[in-house]
């Protein structure tokens, strides 16, 4: 197993409001190894954004992230200075977001917003950067780039705006690629497209992927390996096969129910955060009394991944 | 309301209100505080500098007193002047805000909702005035409607109600598409409902601005109209006929048009600062 | 199925923007949100409306509703005509026509507390007084398993959830006939959304409802659909029990769109080389001639690229607006 690209080891995100801190993310470890495929998946609320916010220093002035470990091959991102973060983001990290609409400057051509991302970390030259900007538009399945390289954000519909931003991250020609909800607010057959097309895209150039989601069965085709995220913390890691054959977690176990639409599936998994204890208790099946007051642990699970969850421990 | 408790937290807000409140107390409180009649002349004590005392006055009983702020060409007592002009400068001021604010409201909520033609107008009303040098409509609506408060007031309103109207007309037209709204027609409400009940009252929190920051601009405005002679009776005390008074006497008889000036600093000072406050509280990307 | 069917659409078609001649100038076309469209809503069934944006389901929606005018042809509504109803008749007829939205955060006026705007149509239409409304109000709440002492808070004080279930008790006060359903579950966690369809699904069977009900999920609508109709550009381009259109759709659109939804099994995902359909919707303010679709159609022939293939039945039941149907 070669060494992971990306290791991070009991992170949290905590908000610091009038009311006092409130932990938005707690306790979350994960592994990233060069050229696989991590899916988080979580509800609204669950943190999974938050999480890798935190990793690129993208968080809002209320929220602070601290780690045992969080590690870019041998820097800690969360230590990292200006000037070291810049080197960065964009270049070993890149991530894409939700909504094109606003990831993109509106007042700015395209072409001008993919040769800055050139220009600043490869310095090239005009002429170079222009090229390479319509080589990227042309990969990521953009008819026509030389003309489209001129429009406007507003010119392009919502899928080709998507495209876009991801032609602007793969211009850093990054190790990482961070796709935090891509296509929640796309159509379902543009959807499929963009999952298409990021899918070859990772297979081409080997690059590491972390996709966040809040539909799972979108992992399904796209993950190599999964992790379920509740009310800020991991209720289970496995690989893609085990998580959908094999779910240990009750948590996980529920939400497959509900996307299978199994007989009586109707268990409403709502994130009831309990401040101590096990988030999940207040709905889980097989709650019993430690869950209630001491959040478990991820420990190792019989499908070789981990799980956070007090049942079937001896 | 959550709101109000937000704003005594602000600092601008608070210290704005505390200042706005001795104002209106000192303006309340003034046959109690105010030495003496703000129309008392004593032609033997013309022009005292403050903190002088003027001469016993053996045959009219009228014993010398302490003139804190000094006394005017006339000899009236500049301080007690001040604090019985705060009346008028104060309720000036408020009446302007409220009939600037009826009218921009109505007009602002009828352009944003109906659209077409009405909003044609009044956008079109909105630009004249816009265009138009305020200084010679004041002279010409006070010179036809011959001065005195009501006129000012009318005056005031209508230098202000632009302010209303657009923040209104914008606010409208973006609550005009909001879920509730179109709940409402789904429901069967007819246009009057839909606006009386849900939209006015949605736009209510940022009219609280606009209104103190039109307040200090009518107490200004009142101000510069007396100044110039052109406002209210000048025997009538406020700010503004005040500093009209001292305009003859500013290099020796400073406080004269001084004082007045302070007071009206002091007094937009306040509403300026709670304005803030209020903007600041109402601004959506604030922290909660 | 009863023998008048609660809705009947004859070439229903409705533009956005009329034409004048200085937007003509400019080029700026009318934007179509529907065209010449036909469909009958039995009593009693869930219709649901599936299709991408620009589709034209919500336009629909609102169409029978009388939300928005028709440009063209007619809305009946048990068998009465609606399409030219205006003021106090059409404003009469509402409380037997309800909505619930997309988004339960802008659905609410904030100014308003719950029990107020629950009781709203009932105030409209004058149909309960002082104590009577409170009973009310309290009664729907409870029909969507909330409390009616909640009837006092305001909007903010609820989750996303607790308020869509707010506009449904809202929509329930004045004993509709029929609720259209626009994307109400969009908004809420997918675990909340099975606990949603239950409450949808028994009020149904217990007030005797009809629902329209549009999402763009095609996994919610087959959980909860008798019939289903697919859209595409402001047409009908499939019309048939919901069984039938998952199993055996035959338009190369709703084919599509079925593969495009993803599965919960990874074997079957990655299996599939999954043939994308290409490109996007066409813009609703230039639709391309004859069908629609066929831009982006597999079996596109050139009739297709001329006229425009009308609803027909391939099966009873079953209509397909398509020159090639599977």
């Amino acid at each position: 197993m070669n060494e992971p690209l990306l290791n991070v080891e009991n992170l949290s995100v905590e908000f610091s409001t009038r009311a006092g801190s409130h932990a938005a993310v707690s306790d979350v470890s994960f592994t990233l190894c060069a050229g696989e495929t991590l899916g988080v998946v979580g509800e609204s609320g669950s943190g999974k954004s938050l999480t890798m916010l935190s990793l690129l220093q993208l968080l809002p002035n209320r929220a602070a992230a601290h780690a045992t470990r969080a590690q870019l091959g041998e820097r800690n991102l969360l230590q990292l200075t200006r000037t070291e973060l810049d080197a960065v983001r964009g270049r070993e990290i890149a991530i894409v977001f939700q909504d094109p609409l606003t990831a993109l400057n509106p007042v700015l051509s395209i072409g001008r917003q993919i040769t800055e991302v050139l220009r600043h970390h490869f310095r090239l030259d005009p002429a170079r950067s222009r090229l390479r900007a319509i080589e990227l538009l042309a990969r990521v399945g953009i008819a026509d780039p030389a003309l489209r390289m001129t429009q406007y954000p507003h010119e392009f519909s919502g899928g080709m705006r998507q495209r876009v931003t991801i032609a602007m991250a793969l211009a850093g020609d990054p190790k990482i690629l961070i796709a935090d909800e891509p296509t929640t607010a796309l159509d379902v057959t543009v959807q499929a497209q963009i999952v298409s097309l990021v899918a070859g895209l990772l297979e081409q150039t080997g690059m590491a992927a972390i996709w966040v989601t809040h539909d799972l069965a979108l992992l399904a085709r796209i993950a190599d390996r999964v992790m379920v995220m509740f009310a800020g913390r991991v209720m289970e890691t496995a690989t893609c096969e085990d998580l959908f054959a094999r779910p240990e977690h009750p948590y996980t176990q529920a939400l497959l129910a509900n996307l299978r639409q199994a007989e009586g599936a109707t268990t409403a998994v709502t994130a009831d955060a309990a401040a101590r204890g096990c988030p999940f208790a207040p709905r889980c099946p097989a709650v019993a009394n430690i869950c209630r007051s001491t959040a478990p642990a991820l420990s190792r699970a019989a499908h070789g991944g981990q799980i956070a969850c007090w049942a079937g421990r001896e | 309301m959550n709101t109000w408790e937000r704003l005594l937290h602000t600092k601008p807000a608070r210290r704005g209100l505390l200042m706005l409140l001795l104002v209106i107390a000192a303006a309340l409180a003034a046959p109690l505080i105010s030495p003496t009649s703000p129309d008392h002349l004593d032609p033997g004590a013309r022009l005292l500098a403050p903190l002088s005392r003027s001469a016993a006055q053996p045959d009219t009983h009228h014993p010398g007193m302490l003139h804190l702020l000094g006394t005017d060409s006339v000899g009236r007592d500049t301080l007690s002047r001040l604090i019985y002009g705060s009346r008028l400068s104060l309720a000036v001021g408020f009446a302007a805000v409220l009939l600037g604010a009826l009218i921009g409201t109505l007009l602002g909520v009828i352009s944003g909702f109906f659209g077409g033609i009405i909003e044609a107008v009044t956008g079109w009303l909105i630009d004249v005035q816009l265009s138009f040098p305020f200084l010679l409509l004041a002279i010409f609506l006070l010179g036809a409607l011959g001065g005195g408060k009501t006129a000012v007031i009318c005056v005031l309103a209508l230098a202000t109600w632009v302010n209303y109207a657009r923040i209104v007309r914008s606010q409208v037209l973006s609550i005009r598409n909001q879920g509730y709204v179109e709940a409402a027609r789904a429901a069967g409400a007819g246009s009057m409902r839909i606006i009386f009940i849900h939209i006015l009252p949605n736009t209510l929190t940022p009219l609280f601005v606009v209104a103190s920051f039109s307040m200090a601009q009518a107490i200004l405005t009142e101000a510069s109209l007396s100044f110039t002679g052109l406002g209210l009776d000048p025997a009538t005390p406020s700010w503004g006929t005040m500093l009209n008074d001292g305009r003859d006497y500013l290099l020796s008889a400073w406080w004269i048009s001084t004082m007045p000036g302070l007071a009206i600093g002091f007094t937009v000072l306040a509403v300026l600062m709670l304005g803030e406050g209020m903007r600041e509280v109402l601004d959506p990307k604030a922290a909660p | 199925m009863n023998a008048a069917p609660m809705f009947d659409a004859r070439q229903l078609t409705v533009t956005f923007g009329r034409p004048t001649l200085l937007s003509r100038l400019a080029g700026r076309a009318p934007v179509v949100g529907l065209r010449a469209i036909d469909l009958t809503v039995h009593t009693g069934e869930t219709l649901g409306l599936v299709g991408e944006s620009g589709s034209g389901k919500s336009t629909l929606a609102r169409g029978l509703l009388r939300l928005n005018r028709a440009s063209s042809g007619a809305v009946l509504f048990q068998g009465r005509e609606i399409t030219n109803l205006e003021g106090k008749p059409l404003r009469a007829l509402r409380r037997r026509l309800q909505m619930i939205f997309q988004d339960p955060f802008s659905s609410l006026n904030p100014r308003l507390s719950i029990g107020r705007a629950i009781a709203e149509s009932l105030i409209i239409h004058d149909l309960a007084r002082g104590r009577e409304i409170n009973e009310r109000v309290a009664a729907s709440l409870a029909m969507v398993g909330l409390s009616g002492q909640l009837a006092t808070r305001m909007p903010h004080e609820f989750s996303g959830g607790q308020r869509q279930r707010i506009c449904i008790a809202r929509a329930l006060c004045c004993s509709p006939q029929f609720i259209a359903c626009d994307e109400v579950l969009s908004a809420l966690d997918v675990s909340l959304q099975g606990q949603m369809l239950d409450l949808l699904e028994r009020l149904k069977t217990e007030l005797g409802l009809t629902y329209l009900f549009i999402s763009h999920d095609l996994r919610v609508v087959r959980r909860i659909a008798d019939r289903v109709a697919v859209m595409y550009l402001g047409r009908i381009v499939e019309l048939a029990p919901t069984g039938a259109v998952y199993t055996h759709p035959a338009h190369p659109y709703t084919q599509a769109l079925l593969a495009a939804v993803p599965t919960p099994d990874p074997g079957i995902e990655r299996a599939r080389r999954l043939v994308a359909l290409p490109g996007e919707p066409p813009s609703p303010a230039h639709p391309p001639p004859g069908c629609a679709f066929h831009e982006r159609c597999p079996r596109a022939s050139a009739r297709c690229r001329t006229e425009l293939p009308p609803l027909a039945d391939i099966a009873p039941g079953h209509q397909v607006a398509c020159f090639h149907p599977s």
